[in-house]
């Protein structure tokens, strides 16, 4: 059973369309990520769904109640927002137990609860300090606590480890996950870190421009990307532009018949293809240990190291149709002690399976 | 501007030093001559509270006092509220004309106050609400507006909107965010606001001189009458009790005030 479902979502803010008929439905105990630029939608999907504003069109259910006319505070959600929004005059007991409060429950059941929490989310023993006598990691846990207090049907999260640094936010990913499993709760979390999307979710969604360009498991949309706009957001790619051959194969200029598997359209159509940076090996011409199906010679132009892997810049032998250089960019492992040299000829060599046909 | 040098140092200090001298000197002089029995500021110093014993007969001043202390305290009152739930509105809703409004927030600040005792005295004579405690207590509230709202937006400022947000989704009502959630948060600046309506109620003269009926006087106006009439002493008692007030005022202003700035 779906736990949140929205159908046909539409909102306006002013000329602009925040939200352009948007469908997806969350399963429950699933972890979904919505995962676009700033100005995709994503924010607003969230805030939707927490019933902040009302949609122009469509239907959100939560639990299979539409709850279109239910105000936020009816909505029995939880959210965790970006600066986490904790109370500043009240205590960490008081804000995780402030659900609880507003609901009327006794004081001794709020007092075992928040305890509860504190004890989920590492906190037990700072019940007693006021926010900002806490780290930007305790903060959000306190957030966390706060917002699963009432034992909501859905979690909302808005850049939930946005505000912490690089190494607080891994720890912090790997926390928010064991919890959300231990409870089970549905969660959507807002991203636009696709490291942090494909880390968490059992399935994203990319959204740009106020629609949902694809929705997968996270190996699903980042193996197969059906834009060119999924192939680049989520992760890096290159990008061959070709011409239909037959059923199974694309030319591509300069660089002949690349073999291509799923539905092309008829002989002659233009399609775009991509290949992603890591799915290239990459060695100095000659060197005969390629055995892949695709092989491109090309030049070194470019080398960035970056510790466990190198990126390179590879300008291609054969221009494009209109003669201009093309470059590709290769990741490689850092494996080796030297770097290959700028200007070392190499030869590039891919599976076919790593070929990815584009929708235009 | 570190001061690397002792000279440079120095200088600062001194610098700092002339101007508190240049501020407080007078007051300080003020203060004591109220204590002083002599009639004609003469020195020797000698100790007396005769002044005060004066004060405390004069029904003139002390009538003028409560009328100050009622009128800034209603003042407080209508001000701070009115001043409170515009500046909520400015900072919660997109209001056409929002920044020009807010612009046209400050020149009551720097407009002369004789020009405004003025024009209005000459306005609420012509709409028939002519002079008296209620014109003055109308003059003083327009006057204090400004400095609510700016005093207490700035409180605002930051947050408060999302807080009452969360406090929404943990399933508090409208009015149990506002209770729970955005009353206290912005508290401290309401408190310190109402002080600054108090003080600006109570300082003031031109507005109270000009909309005060013959008969009916506030403080700092009479304290003017008394002063044309003749310089006593009694005039520095008074005041010093007015400085003693208004410094109270001051500290308990800046310490909430500072506690506004932190979150």
């Amino acid at each position: 059973m779906s736990a949140v479902e929205v159908s046909h979502a539409v909102k306006r803010f002013g000329a602009v369309a925040a939200l352009h008929d948007v469908s997806v439905d969350f399963a429950d105990g699933e972890f979904f990520g919505l995962l676009g630029p700033s100005g995709s939608g994503k924010t607003t999907l969230l805030r939707a769904i927490a019933g902040f504003f009302e949609l122009d069109a469509g239907d959100i259910r939560i639990g299979g109640v539409p709850v279109g006319d239910r105000p936020v505070h009816r909505r029995e959600i939880g959210m965790v927002f970006q600066n986490y929004a904790l109370f500043p005059h009240l205590t960490v007991r008081d804000n995780i137990g402030f659900g609880l409060a507003v609901r009327g429950r006794p004081r001794s059941e709020i007092d075992a609860e928040v305890k509860r929490m504190l004890a989920l989310v590492q906190l037990s023993g700072l019940e007693a300090r006021k926010p900002r006598q806490l780290s930007g990691g305790q903060q959000q846990r306190v957030a966390l606590a706060r917002a699963l207090v009432t034992r909501p049907r859905v979690l909302l999260l808005d850049e939930p480890l946005g505000a912490l640094d690089k190494r607080l936010r891994q720890e912090m990913q790997v926390e928010l996950k064991q919890i959300q499993r231990r409870i089970g709760i549905t969660t959507i979390f807002v991203t636009h870190d696709q490291e942090e999307a494909l880390t968490l979710s059992d399935r994203i969604a990319i959204l740009n421009e106020g629609r949902i360009l694809q929705i997968g498991r996270p190996a699903e949309v980042y193996e197969r990307p059906e834009t060119a706009f999924a192939a680049s957001f989520l992760g890096d790619a290159n990008f061959l532009d070709g011409r239909v051959l037959d059923r199974g194969s694309v030319a591509v200029e300069g660089l002949g018949r690349i073999p291509v598997a799923g539905a092309l359209p008829e002989a002659g159509a233009t399609v775009r293809l991509a290949v992603r940076p890591e799915k290239f090996a990459i060695e100095p011409a000659g060197a005969g240990n390629a055995n892949d199906a695709n092989r491109i010679a090309g030049v070194v132009r470019g080398a960035i190291y970056s510790g466990t892997s190198i990126t390179y810049r590879v300008e291609l032998r054969a221009p494009a149709a209109g003669g201009e250089a093309r470059t590709l960019t290769v990741f490689r492992q850092n494996l080796a002690a030297e770097p290959l040299a700028i200007g070392t000829a190499v030869e590039l060599s891919w599976s076919s399976a790593n070929t990815i046909l584009l929708r235009s | 501007m570190t001061g690397g040098s002792a000279w440079g140092k120095w200088t600062v200090r001194g610098y700092l030093l002339l101007t508190l001298l240049f501020l407080y000197l007078p007051i300080v002089v003020m203060t004591l001559m109220a204590f002083n029995r002599s009639p004609l500021y003469q020195l020797p110093f000698e100790f007396d509270f005769v002044w005060f014993r004066a004060l405390a007969g004069n029904d003139r001043l002390i009538q003028a006092g409560l009328n100050s202390v009622g009128l800034a305290a209603a003042n407080m009152v209508v001000a701070t509220g009115i001043g409170t739930l515009a500046a909520i509105a400015l900072d919660r809703y997109r209001i056409r004309g929002k920044a020009l409004l807010q612009i046209l927030l400050f020149p009551p600040i720097t407009i002369p106050w004789l020009i405004i005792g003025t024009s209005m005295l000459i306005f609420f004579f012509w709409i028939g609400i002519g002079r008296g405690l209620h014109a003055m207590l109308l003059g003083h509230v327009a006057l204090s507006l400004p400095y609510v709202i700016v005093v207490v937006g700035a409180r605002l400022k930051g947050g408060s909107h999302q807080l009452e947000e969360a406090a929404a989704t943990l399933g508090a009502t409208p009015w149990q965010a506002f209770w729970r959630v955005s009353l206290p948060v912005m508290a401290p600046g309401v408190v310190a606001a109402g002080l600054f309506a108090f003080a600006v109620s109570f300082d003031q003269f031109v507005i109270s001189y000009f909309l005060a009926p013959p008969g009916v006087s506030t403080l700092p106006v009479e304290i003017y009458a008394a002063i044309r009439k003749g310089f006593t002493p009694e005039i520095n008692a008074i005041s010093a009790l007015i400085i003693l007030v208004s410094m109270g005022l001051m500290l308990v202003f800046a310490r909430l005030y500072r506690f506004g700035g932190e979150r």
